[in-house]
């Protein structure tokens, strides 16, 4: 089985401002992403020769971003994978360069979510018994009373460390133009916010917000052609299983196999042996606190229930040891489906080029990172880890 | 050879409200005591199944024969409520089941139904459950005294612990007290005449015509057993029917439940069953549409039978509703704000498709690999063996919670949303103590504040939404129902 390092590479990468973009349409902020990617790349909407979008929620079929774009002729597919389906885009379309069928390709990952009146996602098909009466926050919340529960965390003591995530990602959105929340917080605002789903509060989940974001992937052996400071495909993992974590009675809830085995795959790849000495920057989906904390330990960065100390010493933070969501994460961003796991590949790559806009945002020496992007909860978890290296 | 109980069960809902609670909504008197309140995810039906399943304790369930379900207050106006039941009940499909409905005599109607049943050899065994959740009109006198119930017989003639001697009845037409097709609430006449030409006459009737049928007098009777509208008419009639109060007649909860409608009687009859003896004889009387009265000798088979919730328990295993507000809510008696969500969709070939694993609530348990898990799947998640399975009941399975969230965000009538993974336990065949089968599962009847992990549950039948005006159930977890 051949790798997929070092065949494909980013040239161009595009990010519209998430938020409540009451003003502005899906076709509007597709329109925003993609031109910012043109521009970054040197292209034109004729250089496009395939594309792939993922959209959850807002749109079907390729014509979703044909339309807008006015992309003409040319194979554009609809991908989906759950919350994973942005960087869903960036791995078919990875593999369709690889194997030489295209030169230039576009993906491009879009939500529109404020105009559904929802507070959270819509349900999409659920089961009509089995189905109901379950949320996201709620999901997840199981795994960290779980969690607390196996390591002997006080639910109290428990709930202070996912604040620090919280706080530490609200001190980076802060820093970064493109993110919906843009305000520091303290520890005690996050645990003094109204409970969602026990043990997660109102701090601990992520937002709802509208965006897209969209990449230009070409040859590795053809990037130079396009800039110096391209960003190569190291490794890419995808792992789903049958997601009975709610019927295996052996599902601990405290472990994600699933991010693990994708891990695996992608550190496989890009020949990584030690992610936490190897990688410079982690940008890890973080729906909720509780999900950033267990992909820690998942991604092989923190032992298995270690990632507490880590988290309370600071590793993570932006002038820590190990710099995760240095964006601000879903935390900040919020999460417009389609464009998360885009957005997420947004950050590693401006970081490895120095150019992550704001001065004190932009960390030294970044070489490889990695961007993780998931659906599913724990038990049920379709996770996609892509590593992201300099070129050269 | 003797036909009578040979089981019973009852089944009393977590919640009680306090009369004064009621009373301080309307700012009138209160009756004092409390009522017994349905919980939201509660019905005649889910609550008959409670009592059935305690009544089948140590019972195989195959043997029953058939299933009477008596109620005023069935899910549905057309369509039976007993074939649910015995679902529910895990009961087995060549059974005849019926409702008994429209008359606060349905109980005692489907108990000499039964009794006709085994006597003329039609069925060994034949059930009969019976439940209701009436609701007074708000600020009535009703509101305050009715409670809701459930209580189960099985009738039969083998292990017989309480002969059933001998029986009366009669039909009366009389508009007492009624609901028409359009009715939430139950309407009555004025007092003075529904009482002394409904519920006095009839009775009396019924009880002196069963005492003379079988020539008896009172100090034969050990226990009198019998219903009455409210406390006040329950001693008046104890008294003129020449039973001494303090001694042998039965205590009739309208301080502790209230009025149970259709299961009221029959309630009592199980509380009188519980303290009984060998040799005691019982005199058992209904009222509704006319009267209904038995003659019952408990014999020593009823020592075998002790081991149920019954009354005495699910009365101990309670928990007070904290305001009358709550109860409005339970009863969808306020109008409320519809959620920005979808509303959860009902799907009639889905809920009957998996009614084994929804509704009898088994599990698929591997041929192959021995291991059980619900909901049922085609390829073992253990083994991978394909279509190797067979359905087993996993709804008297005790289990632990292993791990939950309160959820403020879920929809319910009753935030907030308990959602919970629980273990339950499996059985040698299926692994032991090596093995648990994981259930995915709403908790209900439950404080917020004292929901940990690994705690004790048990599984409960319950209704998950009425969306497009259908009823959709399944099972629930929740604390064990001991004190």
């Amino acid at each position: 089985m051949e790798t997929i390092k070092d065949k494909v590479a980013i040239i161009g990468m595009g990010c519209c401002k998430f938020g409540e973009n009451w003003d502005k349409s899906a076709d509007d902020m597709i329109i925003d992403a993609v031109y910012e990617a043109y521009e970054d790349a040197g292209l034109t909407r004729e250089d496009i020769q395939a594309a792939w979008v993922g959209t959850a929620f807002s749109g079907i079929g390729g014509i979703s971003i044909a339309a807008p774009l006015k992309l003409d002729r040319i194979p554009i597919t609809r991908v989906e994978n759950f919350c994973a389906t942005g960087m869903e885009t960036i791995r078919n379309a990875s593999y369709a360069i690889a194997c030489g069928a295209y030169n230039i390709v576009l993906c491009v990952g879009f939500e529109k979510l404020k105009d559904t009146g929802l507070a959270g996602l819509p349900a999409g098909y659920t089961h009509p018994v089995l189905g109901i009466n379950v949320t996201a926050p709620g999901r997840w919340a199981m795994g960290a009373t779980r969690y607390f529960q196996a390591y002997g965390i006080e639910p109290q003591e428990g709930r202070k460390t996912l604040a620090q995530i919280s706080v530490k990602s609200h001190y980076n959105g802060a820093r970064h133009p493109k993110a919906h929340l843009r305000r520091e917080i303290t520890i005690e605002q996050v645990l003094n916010a109204p409970l969602i789903a026990w043990p997660l509060g109102l701090f601990d989940c992520c937002g709802n917000t509208d965006g897209a974001a969209a990449a230009i992937l070409t040859r590795a052996d053809m990037a130079k052609s396009f800039r110096n400071d391209y960003v190569l495909i190291k490794g890419i993992g995808l792992a789903i299983g049958p997601g009975l974590g709610k019927e295996d009675a052996s599902y601990d809830y405290i472990h994600l196999p699933e991010t693990e085995a994708a891990a695996q795959q992608a550190y496989e790849q890009a020949g990584i042996t030690d992610p936490r000495k190897e990688l410079d920057i982690l940008e890890l989906h973080d729906c909720f606190t509780i999900s950033e904390l267990m992909t820690l330990e998942a991604i092989g960065i923190c032992p298995k229930g270690k990632a507490k100390e880590d988290i309370d010493a600071g590793t993570f933070t932006l002038t820590g040891e190990l710099p995760v969501n240095a964006d601000g994460g879903l935390k900040s961003f919020g999460h417009p489906v389609g464009a998360s796991g885009l957005r997420e590949c947004y950050e590693v790559y401006k970081q490895i080029q120095g150019k992550a806009e704001l001065p004190e945002r932009q960390l030294k020496d970044v070489r490889l990172g990695l961007s993780h992007n998931q659906g599913g909860h724990p038990g049920s978890l379709l996770p996609i880890i892509t590593i992201l290296g300099q070129a050269g | 050879m003797k036909t009578g109980i040979v089981s019973y069960g009852a089944y009393i809902p977590i919640y009680r409200l306090k009369r004064d609670e009621i009373a301080r909504a309307w700012d009138r008197g209160s009756m004092g005591g409390e009522k017994a309140v349905a919980n939201y995810d509660e019905d005649s039906a889910t609550m008959a199944v409670e009592a059935m399943i305690d009544c089948l304790r140590d019972s195989d369930r195959q043997s029953v024969d058939g299933l009477y379900f008596a109620s005023t207050t069935p899910p549905y106006r057309e369509k039976q409520s007993a074939s649910l039941i015995a679902l529910a009940a895990d009961l087995r499909r060549q059974i005849f089941t019926a409702d008994f409905t429209d008359s606060l005599r349905a109980g005692t109607v489907a108990l000499r139904a039964a009794l006709d049943a085994v006597k003329s050899g039609s069925g060994k065994r034949v059930m009969v459950a019976a439940a209701d959740c009436r609701l007074g009109q708000p600020q009535s006198d009703s509101e305050q005294n009715f409670g809701d119930g459930a209580a189960a017989l099985l009738i039969g003639d083998e292990g017989v612990a309480c002969e059933i001697e001998g029986s009366y009845s009669h039909a009366d037409d009389i508009l007492d007290i009624w609901r028409t097709e359009t009715d939430t609430f139950t309407k009555s006449w004025e007092d003075r005449f529904i009482l002394s030409e409904g519920y006095v006459r009839n009775t009396r009737e019924a009880i002196s015509s069963i005492m003379e049928k079988y020539r008896l007098t009172p100090p034969d009777i050990t226990r009198a057993v019998f219903y009455a509208p409210d406390q006040r008419r329950h001693s008046e009639m104890a008294r003129a029917m020449g039973f001494d109060p303090k001694t042998q007649v039965q205590e009739p909860m309208f301080a502790t439940v209230g009025n149970t409608g259709a299961a009221f009687a029959l309630m009592m009859l199980v509380a009188a069953l519980e303290e009984s003896r060998a040799g005691d004889r019982i005199l058992f009387a209904n009222y509704g549409d006319g009267g209904d009265a038995f003659i019952l000798r408990v014999t020593e088979e009823i020592e075998k039978i002790r081991e149920r919730r019954g009354i005495k328990r699910h009365l101990a295993s309670r928990s007070t509703l904290p305001n009358y507000e709550k109860y409005l809510r339970f009863r969808r008696l306020i109008p409320t704000e519809a959620q920005a969500r979808e509303q959860a969709n009902a799907f009639p070939p889905v809920a009957w498709r998996e009614r084994e694993q929804l509704i009898s609530f088994h599990g698929s348990r591997c041929k192959r690999c021995g291991l059980t898990f619900h909901p049922m799947q085609r390829v073992c998640i253990y083994c991978g063996a394909k279509d190797e399975y067979e359905g087993v009941r996993l709804s008297d399975r005790q289990g632990t919670l292993y791990t939950y969230t309160v959820d403020n965000l879920a929809l319910s009538s009753d935030p907030p949303t308990i959602v919970s993974k629980v273990h339950l336990q499996e059985d040698v065949e299926g692994g032991g103590e090596n093995h648990k089968v994981g259930v995915y599962c709403l908790m209900t009847d439950r404080n917020p504040e004292k929901v940990k992990p690994d705690m004790p549950v048990e599984m409960t039948f319950r209704k998950m939404h009425d969306s497009g005006g259908m009823h959709t159930y399944y099972w629930k977890c929740r604390p064990p129902r001991e004190p």
